[in-house]
């Protein structure tokens, strides 16, 4: 018989608005990505240098599984191997494409660049939290709540990995979203079951 | 052993495969270049990609890819239709089918546009992965939504695991798996800047290596669970794992790489002895190549002979995987391993049977890694019994 795995927690952060577990827990009006999003790293009084260097779309995915996974995540349940991340988004890395390209005109600039693939934030989530398991970035027009569940339940379903950041992480100039899911097979207070609705219904509500 | 899965999973079936490269517009093709050890690296002066001249493997300016196209697709588009039309020719795979799904693969996709055309909120939309799915999948009639991978450089090993989870899950009966990346100034310059481009003919493994060359390139490899293909080799087993150490740099162990190799081996229900070859992801670059080298030791595959092809066909990003994936598959239809063109010493630390000869035998079960960008590794087994 199949577990039921449950989302245990989650984080949106869009329109100036940081939300967990569909409450709001921070707002900002500041009209520009890279201003609101160091007033989020600010006001949950993160501290890790790397941050700095990171393009926009990494920030924003670091800064929600920050978010996501405090207070309530002991990662020390899992071995790194048994905690992947499956992310997606519409516009890739195309944010800090048009920035990096705009170096190559004069000296292109490696630091950015490396930023010019999506799954580089999964890489610096990974690192920041010594997560080794499976990982995947999809490219999708919309937020396929439905390909997520499929894929993440199959992954958790067969024993491949034990928990799952998953979700959503898209960033271009001014418009910027992500919500984050963590996935479990363990229910916990906050718990809502792991499915496409229960996705949908948290992304649909920012 | 056997190939029942406990869980009762069908097995997954390579139905048929295509490689377009500037070695040739076929598997069959390609395969025959590599046998007579022909590289498609060589010295360019393309100012609009470099000012000085460069070493790489790219397509003739000139080439030609569709017959007719009234749609203008991009090059990155008319390579994979390319692909994906050669690979479904005679392949009894229906398109239309509900039971077929599209998986592309690629890492930039059509970013050269940014190079040409004016900057606007039209060609951003142009440049988005998506469209080109869409158009691709309309080209052909696909009737499921197309499901796009960007991964770094093991998007096309990856987009193979993917598949064959999907289809073993029961989505889908069959798979048609298609990955294509074009080099232009955008990625060429971003790899100039790490200095990470070798200025020959690339040597993975080699003593002297000195970094990896760039390549163009497209390939489609399709998959099926239809019992009609069980003659035909599977792919056994796949698994990713992440180093979280660098984002651009790879593990110093390999623990991370072998942890993915051990995965994918245990998927597949199959041991290191089992394995008769490796083709690694060999870059030629210092680091990755030492740390694969580890990997294989950690897993017990260092006297398991292993080859790179980066030295024929260069670095083809996100079409990588999937043409050194069916490259091996068909190195087990001809029972021939290729020589790693370019190697000559060994310079990595751990011990390495790096295939520097054609090597004739009868080989079964073969794996396939990849590492990239972000810390990703990748491992995908292939296997003919």
């Amino acid at each position: 018989m199949l577990e039921e795995n449950y989302i245990t927690a989650s984080c949106t952060i869009t329109e100036g608005m940081v939300r967990k577990n569909n409450v709001k827990v921070f707002e900002n009006n500041d009209a520009d990505p890279a201003a609101f999003l160091l007033s989020v790293y600010r006001y949950f009084q993160l501290n890790y240098p790397k941050y700095y260097k990171m393009d926009n779309l990494s920030k924003l995915g670091w800064l929600a599984s920050e978010i996501l996974l405090r207070d309530n995540f002991s990662k020390e349940r899992y071995k790194p191997e048994e905690i992947g991340v499956i992310l997606m988004n519409a516009n890739s890395s195309l944010d800090n494409d048009l920035k990096y390209f705009e170096t190559t005109k004069v000296i292109a600039s490696p630091s950015l660049f490396v930023y010019t693939l999506p799954n580089i934030v999964i890489g610096e989530i990974c690192i920041r939290n010594n997560f080794k398991g499976e990982q995947a970035f999809f490219v999708t027009e919309y937020f396929d709540a439905g390909f997520v569940e499929q894929y993440v339940s199959n992954l958790l379903n067969n024993n491949l990995i034990r928990a799952c950041v998953c979700g959503w992480a898209d960033v271009l100039e001014q418009e910027y979203k992500t919500v984050l899911f963590l996935v479990e097979k363990k229910k916990e207070k906050q718990s809502v079951l792991f499915s496409a609705e229960g996705m949908a219904h948290i992304f649909g509500k920012s | 052993m056997s190939s029942l899965k406990e869980n009762n999973e069908p097995d997954v079936f390579v139905v048929a495969d295509n490689i377009l490269s500037p070695l040739g517009k076929t598997t069959a093709q390609n395969f025959s270049k590599l046998k007579q050890q022909v590289s498609a690296v060589k010295q360019y002066h393309h100012p609009n990609i470099s000012a000085q001249p460069f070493y790489a493997s790219l397509f003739g300016s000139d080439e030609g890819f569709l017959k007719i196209d009234p749609h203008r697709y991009t090059k990155f588009e008319q390579l994979l239709i390319a692909s994906i039309a050669d690979g479904l020719q005679d392949s009894g795979i229906m398109v239309s089918d509900k039971k077929t799904v599209l998986v592309i693969s690629s890492t930039k996709g059509n970013i050269s546009l940014l190079e040409n055309e004016a900057m606007s909120e039209i060609l951003k939309e142009r440049i988005a992965l998506p469209a080109s799915a869409k158009l691709i999948s309309d080209y052909f009639g696909f009737v499921n939504p197309p499901i796009i991978i960007s991964n770094a450089c093991i998007s096309g090993v990856l987009a193979i695991t993917i598949g064959m989870r999907l289809l073993r899950a029961g989505q889908f009966e069959n798979a048609v798996i298609a990955g294509a990346d074009v080099i232009s100034k955008f990625i060429f310059s971003g790899f100039e800047s790490f200095q990470a481009l070798s200025p020959q003919i690339c040597k993975p493994f080699d003593r002297l290596r000195d970094g990896l060359n760039l390549g163009e390139g497209a390939a489609t490899i399709i998959l099926s669970t239809n019992k009609k293909y069980s003659q035909h080799v599977k792919v056994k087993g796949g698994a990713v794992s992440n180093d979280a150490n660098h984002i651009s740099g790879p593990s110093r162990t390999g623990k991370e790489l072998a942890g993915a190799i051990k995965q994918a081996m245990q998927d597949a229900a199959v041991t290191s002895t089992d394995i008769d070859f490796i083709s690694a992801h060999g870059t030629a670059t210092v680091y990755n190549d030492e740390m694969e080298a580890n990997a294989f030791f950690l897993t017990d595959l260092q006297s398991t002979p292993v080859n790179s092809l980066k030295a024929y066909y260069g670095h083809t990003l996100g079409a990588a995987g999937l043409i050194e994936s069916i490259i091996s598959v068909q190195s087990m239809k001809e029972n021939l391993v290729l020589p790693t063109l370019g190697f000559e010493l060994k310079g990595v630390t751990q011990p390495l049977n790096v295939c520097n000869n054609l090597l004739q035998g009868d080989f079964k079960i073969c794996l396939k890694t990849a590492s990239g960008f972000g810390g990703c590794n990748g491992a995908v087994v292939f296997g003919k019994d």
